[in-house]
């Protein structure tokens, strides 16, 4: 066991992969010598070279463009998109090339490429540093869209995503970056990466999230606790597909579901994960699934952000509202 | 009936109808933007069929012998019919659209002749020519302008990529795939059947797209194996190049660090030589160039729009005297390389390839419904899996199961 945080789990896991397979290879703008904004490709160009770790001109719809190419020819590019709102200008090559190239080739095609975007707010940044778009890449068929949220997801998930044989958008925490917690890096992953996670065991009430928002979900549990009220949490880890299945069965128990994250509620993951267990649950729920997440805004200023994010009181505030009825 | 047709069987009172600037615009004499190409133009046989030498070009046309150069004529002839038939089966409702390539033979067939097997080359979504030099079945071609797929080959069979559509993104594709060229050792080892290079194909209005530039700045700080070949077919469907450029095309390439040259896309034996020899420099581990072959699109930019409406009919008239399968006729009859006798059998041929393709495309069969959700993801993905049992059980639920 080792303690880590999520960038280093993420460091090792790429380095465990690049160890494992040489055609895996890594692409971004400062990854080579400054590690990537984040650091989280700290050092991995001094041990694999310019050739693997590859520092990008800034241009991200050419990393990922690119990257395509190298699949092709049978590389597994792992391409850093430095900041969440820097993904749009990839978000062509994204839709239309990397999601739609194994169907336009009546499955010839292979595209093992794995999308690293930062994401999220709660770091005082300046706009366009703090998106949650997850639900763009969830909606476009042909990827597959996961986000870890603790240092142990984060070590396997990186390596199970470079692992697949289907484009990955991967999302990572950034505002939890600096999260520590116990990895096991020499056994096995727990989960495979399309499972949810029971993360906290409850009776009353089933909060769902992921990525930044499961430590927040965690933290309301454990506050809701001391005053007798019993939350389950489970972390979604993939966003597509989606585990309905751990999370039905939690809503079987418990009969009552709230969805919270960051992004903008109107059209986000919580409104498909509400429809989805209203139809598969419909008969076990005692009360409407109900979502606390940011608001239809763009994200706002920094002096702002802490009342746009959903934090433990409005969490909170959404557990009581499901025990209401 | 064409606005002109409505002005004058307006009689006397409809006069004021008259659409000065349609009848202007068939009148008008060529604008002068279209050009010749100008003094660097790399031409080594004239619009009138007669060779000329280039300093540095001649050399890479100096081995082909008489049978190369009818097998260029061929080409040329074939695929001019490939894509006439297409364009009248698109007419008759077989093909929901198609991209013409009349005009540009000579650029396609130039370039795809210049590339070596292990070359690979990404096209737009109008390369049959290259297509039918790298041995794709030009049937292939067809299914996805009938709507039965996306593309029906293996692009890793020929080395041919399949059609890309939205413009200029395989630009990228074609930079990625020439630094794994390099990341495998295969670029500038001397082994001829080793080294390997790639060609990526676009149009002029393409040259305006940022994945372009993107790419043009990729391949540049990587010095990686890839010709750009643009087709500056003069018109981006309605907007003509001064919509795009007010440089000469091949002069962008200076700007990003490698070398630009144009070539008279009308003219195969220039366009061989100038992309063999810059193939032979990216295989050599010399990087990219950019090749303009300064071409014209004849017809339409698909059957879906009408050049009528934005081009004048002078111009058209400058650019059939340039016509590429003319001009090599004209050669190899005059130096008595080729004779009635192969001419014909080149025009047989060429009906018999259409009536194969024509045979090929109308019993080309409706795709299973279910098989939509085939392909989607290498591993199962439970909605697809989901959906595509819904979809199953709904159809099975008709009398008949049709």
């Amino acid at each position: 066991m080792s303690t880590l945080t999520i960038a280093k789990g993420i460091n090792n896991g790429l380095r465990r992969s690049m160890e494992r397979d040489d055609k895996v290879i890594l692409m971004g703008e400062d990854i080579g010598k400054l590690g990537g904004v984040f650091r989280v490709t700290d050092g991995l160009q001094k041990d694999f070279g310019e050739d693997r770790v590859i520092d990008t001109p800034l241009a991200e719809s050419g990393i990922i463009g690119t990257a395509v190419g190298l699949a092709l020819r049978g590389y597994r590019p792992v391409c850093e998109m430095q900041f969440d709102g820097f993904v749009y200008p990839a978000f062509d090559q994204i839709v239309s090339q990397v999601a739609k190239m194994r169907a336009r080739s009546l499955g010839a095609v292979k595209l093992p490429i794995v999308i690293r975007i930062p994401v999220g707010g709660g770091i005082g940044a300046v706009e366009h540093h703090s998106e949650s778009n997850e639900a763009y890449f969830a909606h476009t068929a042909g990827l597959r869209v996961v986000a870890c949220a603790n240092p142990e997801d984060a070590y396997w998930m990186i390596q199970q995503a470079i692992e697949t044989d289907d484009p990955v958008v991967f999302y990572e925490p950034k505002r939890r970056y600096w999260d520590k917690g116990e990895v096991d890096e020499d056994g096995a992953p727990r989960l495979g990466l399309y499972d949810a996670r029971v993360a906290r065991e409850g009776e009353h009430v089933t909060l769902a999230t992921y990525g930044p928002m499961v430590r927040v979900a965690l933290e309301a549990a454990q506050a809701a606790a001391e005053e007798g009220k019993s939350i389950e949490v489970v972390d979604l880890r993939s966003l597509s597909p989606l585990d309905m299945d751990t999370l039905a069965a939690s809503v079987e128990k418990t009969g009552r579901l709230v969805v919270t994250h960051e992004a903008s509620t109107f059209l986000g993951m919580g409104a498909e994960v509400a429809a989805e267990i209203t139809q598969r649950c419909f008969y076990h729920l005692e009360a409407p699934v109900l979502r606390v997440g940011g608001y239809n805004l763009p994200y706002p200023p920094s002096k702002l952000e802490e009342d746009f994010l959903p934090d433990l009181d409005r969490v909170l505030d959404g557990v009581d509202r499901a025990l209401a009825y | 009936m064409s606005d002109i047709d409505v002005a004058s069987s307006a009689g006397a009172e409809g006069t004021e109808h008259i659409d000065e600037a349609a009848v202007a615009a068939l009148t008008a004499p060529v604008p002068e933007t279209i050009g010749d190409g100008g003094p660097e133009l790399v031409q080594l046989l004239t619009p009138e069929g007669e060779r000329v030498d280039h300093p540095d070009y001649s050399a890479y046309v100096a081995d082909l012998d008489a049978d190369d150069l009818r097998g260029f004529y061929r080409d040329l002839v074939l695929v001019r019919r490939v894509d006439a038939e297409a364009t009248a089966l698109q007419r008759q409702g077989e093909l929901g659209i198609w991209a013409s390539l009349l005009g540009q033979e000579a650029a396609q067939v130039g370039s795809g002749r210049a590339l070596r097997p292990q070359d690979y080359a990404f096209p737009t979504y109008r390369e049959h020519g290259v297509a039918w030099c790298r041995g794709v079945n030009p049937l292939n071609l067809l299914g996805l302008f009938r709507g039965v797929n996306h593309g029906g080959w293996d692009p890793d069979e020929k080395n041919f990529h399949l059609y890309t559509i939205v413009i200029g993104a395989q630009t990228l594709h074609a930079t990625g795939y020439a630094m794994g060229i390099q990341r495998d050792g295969a670029v500038g080892t001397g082994d001829a059947d080793r080294d390997a290079a790639v060609v990526a194909y676009f149009g002029d209005g393409a040259t305006s797209q940022g994945d372009v530039n993107e790419a043009f700045v990729y391949a540049a700080v990587n010095n990686a194996p890839v010709v750009f070949f643009c087709q500056n077919n003069q018109w981006a469907i309605s907007e003509p190049n001064d919509r795009q450029t007010r440089i000469p095309l091949y002069q962008r390439a200076r700007g990003f660090g490698f070398p630009g040259v144009r070539v008279d896309g009308n003219d195969v034996l220039a366009v061989y030589a100038v992309t063999k020899a810059a193939m032979d420099a990216a295989r050599s581990g010399q990087g990219p160039m950019l090749i303009e072959a300064f071409t014209y699109r004849m017809g339409a930019h698909t059957t879906s729009d009408d050049p009528t409406k934005y081009r004048v009919s002078a111009e058209v008239e400058v650019w059939k005297h340039r016509d590429p399968i003319a001009r090599l006729k004209a050669y190899l009859t005059a130096h008595a390389m080729a004779d009635t006798e192969f001419f014909d059998a080149v025009d047989r041929e060429a009906d018999e390839l259409a009536a194969t393709v024509r045979e090929g495309c109308l019993s080309m069969p409706d795709p299973e419904p279910l098989s939509m959700f085939d392909h989607i993801y290498v591993e199962k993905h439970p909605v697809v899996e989901a959906e595509r049992a819904e979809f199953a059980a709904y159809h099975a639920s008709f009398e008949g199961g049709h």
